[in-house]
């Protein structure tokens, strides 16, 4: 009797000690599951998924506002007036977009730092065996996209490249985004930038499409080819969305 | 046949390593790789030197001991295949083999190819396995699981805990072998009850260790020896983020 109501006392004392171990497990690492999803290495591939997938979305809506150059000056200097008409709305996404890349870069970044801090003594030799090159170049590509992102908002949108944008308004008193950017384009040099700057996105996106699914847990055997043949397909019609405005005002087709 | 290896030589976790030139003469195609090594080190030892420390036991790929980066390949070229495993056939007369150890932080170099692979064992100790004693083997079908998930599990629990992915990795990230123990357990009645501390303490345990972090290159799984597939870090995923909101509505 005695010698079993020890045995239920130490029991009892070492499920509530393993219990305690357990609670300081996850107290220790503060548990918030805000704190816990941007400090832990999977709550940050999370994270890293859903802003990429994100910024995946405006990419689509940006390329399909752009591609309304090819109606001609009435359609694109229209969206655009009417963009700037919704001052509430073009904020709300301006400062979301915001949001979203500075999180997508801060845990590209402390991954990137922690990866790089998981090896000190790097292979004399190392041969990928099946890595692709997107995957391979996931954060180079990230960096220049980054370059070019910067470059690109002080060309179009803040005006401080080419201050005399500013001053081209259309028949209607409407900013002339059709004249903008068929000049912006006829530079050869920024032309050239754009498109490398695409192609490199293309690159991302080819691994990161994929990618973000995996990072979410969403990707199995079943689909995973498919998967991968998507992402590339949907990455390459990117580009080639992209690439066809300035190809086209350096071959004259619009101007 | 004859090799030309480029070994990695390091007297202890302190001391600075480097590749070594040894020629292996005389090889027998039918050897395996780690004989080829015993090979070299009777020879070393004639001559009085020091032989090439490296891990091995079962040598018939089921221990996980064995391991050696050959050729930059954790495992060297052969798909599915623990080093022990290699055969000398798979290599040509007179080539280079440049011979390395599994390399990342938490794996410290103890001496010339054999690394410290405790991590992983601690990781196991934060919730590799089943707390209630299951007793011997139950009346078959006395818990209905359905042959899918079954299946899942057994091919999760093949892992052998070389270390093969964390030493494939470009970011040395042990996400595959977390993933395989979390599948592998957690897919099965018998662990499920514990599922949401197992997954949160073995990737708090993980982390604590230093691995990296997975960018979804996949080369863990090509360089496994079990063929471990990636649905597993998929599956650890998913179980992490569910059990972090289980715990933060209703903790346990
Ligand atoms: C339009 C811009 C961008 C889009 C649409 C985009 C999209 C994506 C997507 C979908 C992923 C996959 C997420 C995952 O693997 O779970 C990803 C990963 C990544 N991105 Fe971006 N990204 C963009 C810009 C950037 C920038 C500016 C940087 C860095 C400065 C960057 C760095 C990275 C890195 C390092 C990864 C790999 C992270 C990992 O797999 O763990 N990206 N991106
Ligand atoms: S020595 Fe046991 S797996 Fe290779």
């Amino acid at each position: 009797m005695v010698g079993a109501l020890w045995i239920a006392s130490v029991c009892g004392k070492e499920r509530q000690r393993e219990r305690q171990r357990f609670d300081k497990a996850l107290t220790l690492r503060n548990m918030s599951i805000w704190v816990e999803l941007l400090r832990s290495s999977i709550g940050k591939k999370y994270i890293m998924a859903i802003t990429g997938f994100l910024l995946f979305i405006f990419v689509i809506g940006h390329l399909l506002g752009n591609l309304q150059v090819f109606l001609g000056p009435e359609a694109i200097n229209g969206y655009a007036e009417k963009l700037r008409s919704m001052p509430l709305l073009l904020w709300g996404a301006r400062i979301g977009l915001l949001v979203v890349a500075a999180l997508h870069i801060w845990m590209a970044a402390s991954l990137t730092i922690e990866n790089r801090r998981a090896r000190p003594e790097p292979y004399q030799l190392k041969t990928p065996i099946q890595a692709t090159y997107s995957a391979r170049t996931i954060r180079i590509s990230g960096v220049i996209i980054l370059a070019f992102v910067i470059y690109h908002l002080l060309h179009f949108t803040f005006l401080v490249i080419e201050p005399d944008y500013a001053t081209w308004t259309d028949s209607a008193g409407r900013p002339h985004v059709y004249k903008m950017m068929v000049a912006g384009f006829s530079n050869v040099w920024i032309s050239g930038f754009y498109l490398l700057a695409m192609l490199l996105l293309c690159l991302h996106l080819s691994h990161g499409l994929m990618s973000m699914f995996q990072s979410v847990g969403l990707r199995n055997p079943v689909w995973a080819r498919f998967l991968e043949q998507l992402a590339r397909t949907i990455a390459a019609l990117i580009f080639l969305g992209y690439a066809s405005i300035p190809v086209a005002v350096l071959s004259n087709l619009i101007e | 046949m004859d090799l030309k290896l480029k070994v990695w030589r390091q007297k202890n976790p302190e001391s600075p390593g480097g590749l070594v030139d040894y020629d292996a003469t005389g090889v027998n195609p039918d050897m395996s790789f780690l004989e080829m090594l015993d090979v070299v080190n009777e020879g070393l030892i004639e001559k009085g030197e020091d032989p090439i420390a490296f891990d091995h036991d079962c040598r018939e790929g089921i221990c996980g001991s064995c391991s050696l980066t050959i050729n930059g390949i954790p495992h060297g070229p052969q798909k599915a295949i623990a080093t022990c495993q290699l055969h000398m056939r798979h290599f040509e007369n007179g080539q280079t083999v440049v011979i390395e150890p599994f390399r990342a932080r938490p794996f410290p170099v103890m001496k010339d190819l054999i690394v410290d692979r405790g991590r992983f064992d601690q990781i196991i100790e934060a919730g590799g396995y089943i707390s209630a004693r299951t007793g011997s083997a139950p009346e078959a079908n006395s818990i209905p699981i359905p042959k899918q998930t079954t299946d899942r599990a057994m091919d999760a629990a093949e892992c052998i805990g070389c270390g093969a992915c964390v030493a494939a990795c470009p970011n040395a990230s042990a996400m595959l072998f977390v993933g395989a123990k979390v599948t592998h357990l957690n897919s099965m009645p018998q662990g499920r009850p514990e599922r949401d501390r197992r997954v949160l303490k073995m990737v708090a345990s993980m982390e604590e260790a230093g691995f990296g972090n997975c960018t979804n290159t996949f080369e863990c799984v090509a360089a496994c020896p079990k063929e471990i597939k990636g649905e597993v870090m998929a599956q650890m995923y998913r179980d992490y983020v569910k059990a972090l909101f289980r715990q933060a509505i209703r903790p346990e």
